[in-house]
């Protein structure tokens, strides 16, 4: 098994998913990554503004060298340790996509159409990047957790809340894929 | 030294985001399609063995490398925040197809319209910041 060219198949990616949380948990801190956004708006001066930025950041500061390691890992991993940037998606995916106008489904890493450096000059593109990345920041704080605090460590600690969390993901993930994206794409 | 650790950490995770293709916008539009096994294996695997971790590091009360209590604070018992940020937040990831942590990894692959979406997320927590008290948790 190549684990440096080729992509990683599930069960490997599980397992170092799973190392990744018990280093953390062995250094007495917890895997979350959303909470950083957080962290991120009070070093923009959002605590000027509200009572839920007014908190010690440097308590996180450690997650967010965690943060720079994850844009470090991702130079890494695409500059060095890919031959060929090629998702193997299912067949009946490409399909969905290529009805729907991705047409670099099955040749690419990330679709062309929205993450192109040229995709960004149709407005619709960049407005609909905006509201996606807006939806992940203000649900994730409601919810207060994304992937990695509810679906990996919440649930890994068996709390119901975390699982409550996940069910809502994948309800409006499915409702975007199937109901919405007809009518945006 | 802990910075260190933390560092090391996080670029494991970044090329474990890159390398599993979880940080895909494809592999999340896959998953909501039912199309593969990938992603459902991922966070499967993670959850059994995260699972397995936790309850050892529970039952026999591990201490951290650095000789502290490994503390798990449980999640505050309601419903409606958890329902309904769920849901907010699968509306976005499905939308821009990548999570908070791959959203960082694909910063550094250099997919440079993330940045976008980074800044979208950042507005999105500072609205919930501003209204968060008008809201039901």
């Amino acid at each position: 098994m190549d684990l440096i060219n080729a992509s990683w198949p599930w069960y490997v990616s599980g397992l170092a998913i799973a190392l990744i949380m018990l280093l953390l948990q062995l250094s007495g801190k917890r895997f979350g990554m959303s909470s950083n956004f957080r962290t991120l708006c009070t070093l923009c001066g959002a605590d000027k503004k509200a009572d839920f930025f007014r908190f010690d950041w440097k308590s996180q500061r450690w997650n967010l060298i965690v943060v720079l390691g994850a844009i470090i890992g991702g130079f890494l991993a695409s500059q060095f340790m890919s031959n060929k940037a090629v998702v193997a998606i299912a067949s009946d995916t490409i399909e969905h996509l290529h009805e729907l106008g991705f047409k670099s489904a099955g040749q690419a890493y990330m679709p062309s159409e929205l993450f192109g450096l040229d995709a960004l000059s149709d407005p619709k593109i960049v407005l609909v990047l905006l509201f996606g990345g807006f939806l992940v920041g203000f649900g994730a704080r409601y919810a207060g957790g994304c992937t990695s605090g509810h679906a990996i460590s919440g649930l890994s600690n068996l709390q119901r809340p975390s699982l409550l969390a996940v069910i809502g993901f994948f309800i409006g993930g499915l409702v975007m894929v199937h109901l919405i994206y007809p009518i945006i794409f | 030294m802990r910075t260190l650790l933390y560092l090391v950490i996080g670029i494991l995770f970044g090329v474990t985001m890159y390398k599993s293709e979880a940080a895909s916008w494809f592999r999340i539009y896959e998953m909501f399609q039912f199309d593969a096994l990938h992603m459902y294996g991922i966070i499967g695997t993670a959850l059994i063995v995260g699972v397995i971790n936790t309850q050892i590091i529970k039952s026999f009360q591990i201490t951290s490398l650095f000789g502290e209590k490994i503390e798990f604070i449980p999640k505050e018992k309601t419903i409606i925040r958890y329902i309904l940020g769920g849901i907010i937040f699968g509306l976005g990831w499905g939308l821009a197809g990548a999570c908070p942590g791959p959203m960082f990894t694909l910063l550094g692959a250099g997919f440079w319209p993330i940045l976008v979406v980074i800044v979208g997320a950042l507005l999105g927590t500072f609205v919930y910041g501003l209204i968060r008290e008008r809201l039901p948790h």
